[in-house]
């Protein structure tokens, strides 16, 4: 245990899901324009996590009109309005930067099935 | 100077969210409550100042001076003796526990410890400077500082010239710095910024004393 532990015990949410590099997710957003907000979708697969506690991120990348993109989020951000697990890969790999130099059905995540 | 201080031990670094959801980056000081030993007057010695403590230590590590000073004042022993200089000393008693929530959130302060030590480190770490050429017929001279004065005029360095020695280990303070939390229960105070020494160092809080109000 870290000894800062007990001050990010309140930056934590407690509403996080299980989800792994290599899972499809959706992230909800909380975009604020002048005085209103709304909430836009970023959806892509998760390419990485790192740090732990409330420094915690991940990584989302998706494919936006033939364009890579990439965003980065804090896990226990107050931005994200929610997170939803879309899919679960099955990956090798805990870093899946790989993925930036493919295209194509080679860029494709395996999906994890349950094991029954 | 400064009207209120107090003293701490650094815990670490971490994040928390501000109101506007962004991330502020934040050193934890825990600051226990210290017990006023000595109130130094201008009067009497010649400044102002509290001398305080905190914590608990055992009676047979004391030496039987400390002890003496300890009793004298009818305080409990505590692991340390710290001096906080303050503009007026006055209106403090000895005996007098000081917490940390005579510090609210958003006030500014200045936070003085010892910096980590670098040991003996060249003219680049220790000053910024550029060095020299990685190539061009560059021979063992790679992080030299190069030419530190003139030829038989002046015939020697000037004193001050920025040149390779000790770094760090060195009473460093750090002014202005935004307070975001003051939390009396759990004697835990939460810095923006960067405060200087390792983890586990005593740290010397005060209110600022430049920027204005």
């Amino acid at each position: 245990m870290n000894p800062t532990d007990l001050v990010d015990r309140s930056s934590l949410r407690d509403d996080v899901p299980v989800f792994k590099p290599g899972d499809n997710v959706k992230v909800h957003v909380r975009v604020v324009e002048g005085t209103r907000e709304r909430v836009q979708v970023f959806q892509g697969d998760v390419i990485a996590r790192s740090g732990s506690g409330a420094r915690e991120t991940f990584k989302v990348r998706k494919v936006s009109f033939g364009v890579g993109v990439e965003r980065t989020f804090p896990v226990h951000s107050p931005v994200i309005a929610k997170l939803e697990v879309t899919r679960t890969g099955d990956v090798r790999r805990a870093k899946l930067y790989y993925l930036r130099e493919r295209s194509g059905k080679s860029a494709k995540i395996k999906e994890k099935r349950a094991a029954r | 100077m400064a009207s209120k201080a107090i003293v701490g031990e650094k815990v670490g670094m971490t994040q928390v969210w501000s109101d506007g959801d962004r991330a502020i980056p934040v050193t934890v000081l825990k600051v226990p409550p210290v017990r006023v030993v000595q109130v130094k007057t201008q009067e009497r010695d010649g400044y102002a100042a509290l001398q305080v403590t905190f914590g608990t230590v055992k009676p047979e590590r004391l030496n039987k001076p400390t002890a003496g000073h300890f009793a004298k004042a009818g305080v409990d022993p505590g692991r340390k003796l710290v001096e906080l200089r303050l503009d007026d000393a006055d209106g403090y008693q000895i005996g007098q526990e000081l917490k940390v929530d005579q510090l609210a959130a958003g006030e500014k302060i200045d936070v003085t410890a010892v910096s980590k030590g670098k040991g003996f480190a060249g003219a680049m770490k220790r000053h910024n400077f550029s060095g020299q050429g990685a190539s061009h017929g560059n021979h063992k001279k790679h992080r030299s500082p190069g030419a530190i004065g003139a030829c038989a005029t002046p015939a020697r360095v000037f004193p001050g010239t920025r040149m390779a020695g000790q770094l760090g280990s060195q009473r460093v303070t750090t002014m202005n710095l935004e307070v975001v939390e003051a939390d009396a229960e759990r004697d835990l105070l939460l810095v923006k910024g960067a405060v200087p020494g390792p983890r586990g160092g005593l740290v010397l809080i005060r209110d600022a004393v430049k920027g204005g109000k």
